[in-house]
């Protein structure tokens, strides 16, 4: 598909259109690709870098410093173990573990079928349910060993 | 559109009288422990107002503080109001908030901005979480009196990314705000202007530092830079810039509504009004607490938290977050303020406090903050960067027992070499938790020392 006939572009240009196509409106501008395409990938980074005046380093250097913006596609459904500090003493490390036991991947990637990924978080501030994984955007309060597989079991089904 | 503090008061007496007609369940847990040792300033509208309505707000009182400063007093008297308080900030830093809003207020310049802080990056603390959702005007009515004492007519709240929920409520407030002409040009008839915005950071905790968060703000990674130059004179856009916290500016409004004194007779002779603490980990009631300065750890660990669970033994409670410490047992009775906390190789932080129990090792919660800082520094300076991994890795050989008597020299050396040399406040509070797991649980280094 060319960009120009891909609708997502036309969100993407339409989100810059409205930052006036200001440079320092850079993060902005990845938060919105992000929610259009669900990662930044190589080819909207260079569209981003050639819409914006920007050199295409800047734009992959920004998206690379922070955390919360993803270069590689997520699956189907994904599962996000909280690794923040509440959630650690009550064993999310140990959660974390189990779950990528089960499936054969570690943290960060995807299974082949494409249908699961393993993400990890700093902290919802959920902290007070503790541990918390959080499937598909819904926060699964605590969870354990068990309880966070069978969570996944029935998301992924 | 409201235009003077009488057509306020008139909204919030409407308002009310609604409100009367249909009264909303309040919560029968307030009469327990948890709520009754409680104090509460920064969250006395937490689940009684209704953070979607800005005329809830105005019912509760809100924006009458505004409208006082903005009639009543000048700049220099609401900055007086808020020295006589002795506010300091609740970021971390502990600075005095008023000498903050004079230095900035003392700078000519046609453009100054006010910043909040709402990167919380803390994890495991969710205060600024809990009034960005619950209570989303007081921090607008905080920002607005903050520019109108600063002589600054822009603001920008800076929110983590992982809040949507809090980023969706300060959007529908300034919208109301600014439709009802509370926020934007010529406010109640003064001449004073004031907008706020939002921008969204995107999971990097060193963005949560004053220098990288406005570097972020302009669309560039998030390092941190050298200080001096001071925000107050080269901040957002090289403009002269407050940075608070989004607990510091909650504190604002009801410090003009009763006073500087009345707000400084709260709390500690150092550390006044009251704090926020998150309270997690090993300990039976969870959740936000809310107490004047001064109180003991004990009374917040047992008295309103309920104790550790499950009638295990409390080894130790972590405060800070990654650049505090470790407070033993023998600690507890311990006032929290801001010198007692670093006197005893903690520091306040921002309000996370984890209970830690005897199933916990302490070198394992150590690596986990020194490996937390380690995956979070910006990579800028040598020491930090180099010195975080190299710390991890040592830690970890006393975790596996692998350790030598060198090592736990090396340790101790390396800590201070990082505390002395990074550039910026992670690398420089890195080492924390290790120091003060090493001056209270030495024992535990020395059993991952392998004898030869
Ligand atoms: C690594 C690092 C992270 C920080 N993170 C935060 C944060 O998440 N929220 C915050 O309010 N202050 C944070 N601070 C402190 C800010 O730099 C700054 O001191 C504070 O926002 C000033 O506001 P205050 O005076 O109202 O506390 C951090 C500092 C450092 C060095
Ligand atoms: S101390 Fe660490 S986070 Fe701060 S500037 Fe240096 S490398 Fe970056
Ligand atoms: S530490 Fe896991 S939600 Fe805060």
């Amino acid at each position: 598909m060319s960009m120009q006939t891909d609708d997502r572009y036309n969100t993407l240009e339409k989100s810059m259109k409205k930052l006036s196509y200001e440079k320092n409106a850079l993060i902005e501008v990845l938060h919105s690709a992000q929610e259009t395409f669900g990662y930044l990938g190589i080819d909207t980074l260079k569209y981003i870098a050639k819409r914006l005046k920007l050199p295409y380093s800047k734009v992959y250097g920004v998206a690379t410093f922070y955390n919360y913006f993803r270069l590689k596609p997520k699956g189907r459904h994904n599962v996000v173990v909280c690794l923040g500090t509440a959630c650690y003493i009550k064993g999310s490390d140990k959660i974390l573990e189990k779950i990528e036991q089960r499936y054969g991947i570690k943290a960060g990637e995807t299974t082949s079928d494409e249908a699961l990924s393993i993400l990890t978080a700093r902290c919802f501030g959920s902290c007070s349910l503790a541990p918390v994984i959080v499937c598909d955007d819904v926060i699964k309060p605590k969870t354990t060993l068990e309880s966070s597989t069978l969570e996944i079991e029935e998301m992924i089904k | 559109m409201i235009t003077s503090t009488a057509e306020l008061q008139e909204l919030a007496n409407k308002k009310r009288e609604e409100n009367e007609k249909n009264p909303r369940e309040i919560s029968s847990e307030r009469s327990t422990p948890f709520y009754t040792k409680q104090r509460r300033i920064v969250l006395e509208n937490e689940g009684l107002i209704d953070p979607d309505d800005i005329e809830d707000y105005i019912a509760h009182g809100g924006y009458m503080s505004l409208f006082k400063a903005l009639d009543e007093m000048t700049p220099k008297e609401v900055i007086e109001e808020v020295k006589i308080s002795a506010l300091r900030g609740r970021g971390g830093g502990g600075y005095p908030t008023g000498l903050k809003w004079e230095s900035v207020s003392k700078v000519q310049s046609l453009q100054k901005y006010i910043i909040c802080n709402g990167d919380e990056g803390d994890p495991g603390a969710f205060m600024d979480r809990a009034v960005m959702e619950g209570d989303p005007h007081r921090v607008l009515e905080g920002m607005a009196i903050a520019g109108y004492a600063c002589g600054a007519n822009k603001g920008y709240i800076y929110v983590r990314a992982e809040y949507p929920i809090a980023v969706e409520k300060l959007n529908r407030a300034i919208k109301q705000a600014t439709r009802l002409g509370i926020l934007g040009e010529n406010i109640a008839h003064s001449g004073f202007n004031f907008t706020v915005e939002i921008r969204l950071g995107a999971g990097a905790f060193v963005c949560g530092e004053a220098t990288a968060l406005i570097a972020s703000i302009e669309g560039n990674r998030g390092h941190p830079r050298q200080k001096p130059p001071h925000l107050s004179d080269h901040g957002l856009w090289g403009q002269p810039t407050v940075l608070n916290n989004v607990e510091t500016l909650a504190n604002i409004a009801p410090i003009i509504k009763n006073g500087g004194a009345w707000f400084r007779a709260i709390g500690t002779e150092n550390s006044s009004g009251t704090k926020v603490f998150a309270l997690t980990g090993h300990i039976k009631n969870t959740g936000l607490v809310e107490v004047p300065m001064g109180t003991t750890l004990r009374e917040l660990i047992f008295d309103i938290g309920g104790g550790v669970e499950e009638g295990r033994k409390f080894k130790a409670i972590q405060s800070g977050g990654p650049s505090g410490g470790c407070i033993p047992e023998h600690l507890l009775d311990l006032q929290v303020d801001y010198e007692s906390l670093k006197s005893a190789g903690s520091i306040m932080g921002s309000g996370g406090l984890i209970v830690i129990d005897e199933s916990s090792n302490m070198v394992e919660i150590a690596r986990f903050f020194m490996d937390f800082c380690r995956s979070e520094s910006c990579g800028k300076c040598t020491p930090c960067r180099v010195g975080t991994t190299e710390l991890t890795l040592l830690l970890d050989k006393f975790i596996k027992k692998e350790a030598t008597k060198s090592d736990f020299e090396l340790l101790k050396e390396m800590c201070n070499m990082v505390k002395s040399t990074s550039l910026c406040g992670l690398g420089q509070t890195a080492p924390n938790p290790v120091l003060s797991t090493i001056k209270y649980f030495e024992d535990e280094y020395l059993a991952g020392i392998k004898n030869d």
